[in-house]
């Protein structure tokens, strides 16, 4: 469970406040979609709730952790072990190939040769890709690099998945493709999972989305209604969403 | 996944790894070619040395001639000069005169020689004369009035000259025997000491169609050649080897005979890190003489040799020096700037949970390989430059303690003092090669690990120092 307090976070000495007193929590297994205009903290966020920057206060939390407080090789063991990324230019690495891309999500959990192999193998198989394995990224088009990347972020089974603009270069049907398999993966296997996007139709796949403006978050009272029935949403305050 | 990354990443940037690689090849290659140069440069010098200094001498002692002493005309001669200029001897005498001279070194007497030999540390000390037969044939021209004597007068004469060393028959080590080899006949022995035989090198004798049983006139004696000898290649030999006692006998320095003297005293130490202390033990015993040891003797050597191991020593050395400096800079540079095209990489992969050790790790092992490979390729470059050397390189000149012309070679004389001069100067000739000795070759290997090394530290150091959130924010 993610729980953030007061988050804020500031740039270039204090001139520019990206963040300003974010408070959220995410349930286990809960899936918010956080919009908002280009530039108003939204990346941020993710980046503090993955772990990869600190806030200048407040605390994120994930499973009791604080990832602000923790030592950078700390923070690194929980993104390995807890957190899968999915990035909008996909973020492959351009000289190796699917099934290779796959397998560095594996390297530092110390899972040796032919084991993260298969397992790479197998994530690339769920995502549809099994004949694309040893592809290289630029061989394959956008939308199936995104499925190497959620292979990738998935083939660890995380408890958490952040997606930053996950169909922001895609095109609408492969959109609808990426949406969908973000969803099934959402449901099997039980993960928390926010996703920034400007895309409506994404965020309206979500239990419940959020606005980001100016640094700060608002979560909207509307959820998806085929999606909320696979765990009820409760918000800082208690509520239970809808 | 290491192997696997580091190979694909230096597939997919082959033509940066090859750069990096050959740049550094370059430097590798040229610090094997100049080490091999400089190494053949050592054992050129040292061919030298041990050719003129003998197996097991460690010292030797001499005396600087006397000003105006061993003009190089021979004492004979100069009375015979007098003799025509005073009209004793007419014009169309003929002139042969042969004279056993000591042209090159001042005396030194037995006593000296004896004094040398009791020196602490001091195990073995033998005496050899270093002298040059002189013979000057001609037939004396008509002087004619207001003529000075030159021209006409010394293009009437000409003149040979070999060398001669007076050795110890008793003891050939040390002296300037020590190293040589009988090839035929026989070497000197005991009875040997006052007799009219002698030795002769292998080059004169093949030059003078000399064999053993040969006669030669030395000093206007017939001695007989009982030996051929053969002294280590590269060295530059006296024509000739006679006892000691018949040297002293026959030869003069300018009037004066050499009854008991010797110009050279070979001295052996009695371990190596005692030489400087007997050098200057005989430095103090005597003051005027010359005491010289293998350290002294290198700083002598001039001609090609010295200038080629100037050359590897300052020039090659710093050119190396600024050819690695470059190799390594420009592989520093471009692996920093690979680094800087992968910030998004690198992200990524600490955005997934490598830890920047691991990311640090991998920029080195590549930096490693492409150093490692400019090494393999520099190996190649060095032997292929030292082969070129081996076969381009011209041979070499030694020149060894080269007496000074003395002031009085001017006018009639000067031209027959000139080559006695040359005569007594010890001028050897070597092939240069450039032999890639093992330690070169670890050298080399050595540079490629510190230079990729070097890069991958500045790429790694790059790399540690990004931070994850670099990878989310290209994107925002």
């Amino acid at each position: 469970m993610y729980r953030l307090s007061g988050v804020t976070k500031e740039y270039s000495h204090g001139t520019v406040l990206a963040l300003r007193g974010v408070d959220l929590e995410v349930p286990d297994g809960g899936w918010l979609a956080v919009r908002g205009p280009t530039g108003h903290g939204k990346s941020t966020l993710l980046q503090l709730m993955g772990g990869l920057d600190r806030p200048t206060s407040g605390t994120v939390e994930l499973d009791g952790r604080d990832l602000g407080r923790l030592s950078d090789t700390a923070v690194t063991r929980v993104r390995a072990d807890l957190i899968g990324f999915v990035f909008q230019a996909f973020n492959l690495i351009p000289t190796l190939t699917a099934v290779e891309n796959v397998e560095t999500a594996l390297a530092p959990l110390g899972i040796r040769g032919a084991q993260r192999r298969r397992r790479a193998a197998e994530a690339l198989a769920a995502v549809g890709l099994a004949d694309r394995v040893h592809h290289l990224p630029s061989e394959l088009s956008g939308g199936q690099q995104q499925r190497v990347a959620i292979a990738r972020a998935m083939v660890k089974q995380p408890a958490v998945l952040l997606a930053d603009e996950p169909t922001g270069n895609l095109d609408e049907d492969t959109r609808d493709d990426i949406i969908a398999l973000l969803e099934g993966v959402w449901r099997e296997q039980h993960l928390t999972m926010v996703v920034v996007t400007h895309d409506s139709v994404v965020a309206a796949r979500a239990q419940r989305t959020g606005l980001m403006r100016e640094g700060q978050l608002t979560l909207a009272a509307r959820t998806s209604q085929d999606v909320q029935a696979v765990l009820p949403w409760t918000d800082a305050a208690g509520q239970t969403g809808n | 996944m290491f192997w696997t990354y580091l190979r694909r990443e230096l597939r997919r940037r082959v033509r940066q790894a090859v750069f990096i690689a050959l740049g550094l090849a370059l430097g590798i290659g040229l610090v094997i070619t100049v080490t091999s140069a400089a190494t053949g440069v050592q054992n050129a010098q040292a061919a030298v040395l041990h050719s003129l200094y003998g197996v097991g001498t460690d010292l030797t002692v001499t005396q600087p001639p006397k000003q105006g002493a061993g003009s190089g005309l021979t004492f004979g001669f100069k009375q015979q000069i007098k003799q025509v200029r005073s009209g004793q001897i007419a014009a169309g005498t003929k002139i042969n005169d042969n004279d056993l001279e000591n042209t090159q070194y001042g005396s030194l007497t037995g006593g000296q020689l004896a004094a040398v030999s009791r020196q602490q540390h001091v195990t073995a000390a033998t005496g050899a004369l270093a002298l040059t037969d002189i013979t000057v044939t001609g037939t004396v021209p008509a002087l004619t009035a207001g003529s000075n004597g030159s021209g006409s007068f010394s293009s009437s004469f000409t003149s040979s000259t070999f060398t001669v060393d007076g050795v110890n028959v008793a003891r050939s080590s040390p002296g300037p025997l020590s190293s040589a080899a009988v090839t035929a006949g026989r070497n000197f022995g005991q009875a040997d000491a006052s007799a009219d035989v002698a030795l002769a090198d292998s080059g004169y004798a093949t030059a003078e169609k000399l064999k053993t049983g040969s006669t030669v006139e030395v000093g206007s004696t017939s001695f007989k050649i009982v030996g051929i000898v053969s002294v280590p290649q590269g060295s530059s030999p006296p024509n000739l080897y006679i006892p000691l006692a018949k040297a002293q006998q026959l030869g003069t320095t300018g009037a004066a005979k050499l009854t008991g003297q010797v110009n050279t005293i070979y001295v052996t130490a009695d371990s190596a890190s005692n030489i400087p202390a007997v050098q200057q033990e005989l430095t103090r015993l005597l003051p005027s003489a010359t005491v010289t040891d293998a350290s002294d003797l290198a700083s002598q050597v001039t001609g090609s040799v010295g200038s080629a191991a100037s050359l590897a020593d300052n020039l090659g050395k710093w050119l190396s020096v600024a050819v690695l400096v470059a190799a390594f800079g420009l592989a520093i540079l471009l692996t920093m700037a690979a680094v800087a095209r992968r910030v998004r990489e690198f992200g990524t992969l600490k955005a997934i949970g490598w830890r920047s050790r691991r990311i640090v790790g991998q920029v080195m092992g590549e930096s490693l390989v492409i150093g490692i490979i400019g090494g393999v390729a520099g190996v190649a470059l060095g032997y292929g430059g030292a082969a070129l050397i081996d076969k381009f390189a011209p041979k070499l000149s030694a020149i060894v303690g080269a007496p000074s012309a003395p002031a009085a070679f001017t006018g009639v004389t000067g031209k027959l003092a000139q080559q006695v001069s040359s005569a007594a100067t010890h001028t050897v000739y070597v092939t240069l090669t450039a032999p890639v000795t093992l330690s070169a070759v670890l050298l080399a290997v050595v540079l490629a690990v510190a230079g990729g090394l070097l890069a991958g530290m500045f790429g790694g150091w790059r790399a540690a120092r990004l931070r994850p959130a670099a990878a989310l924010a290209k994107v925002e």
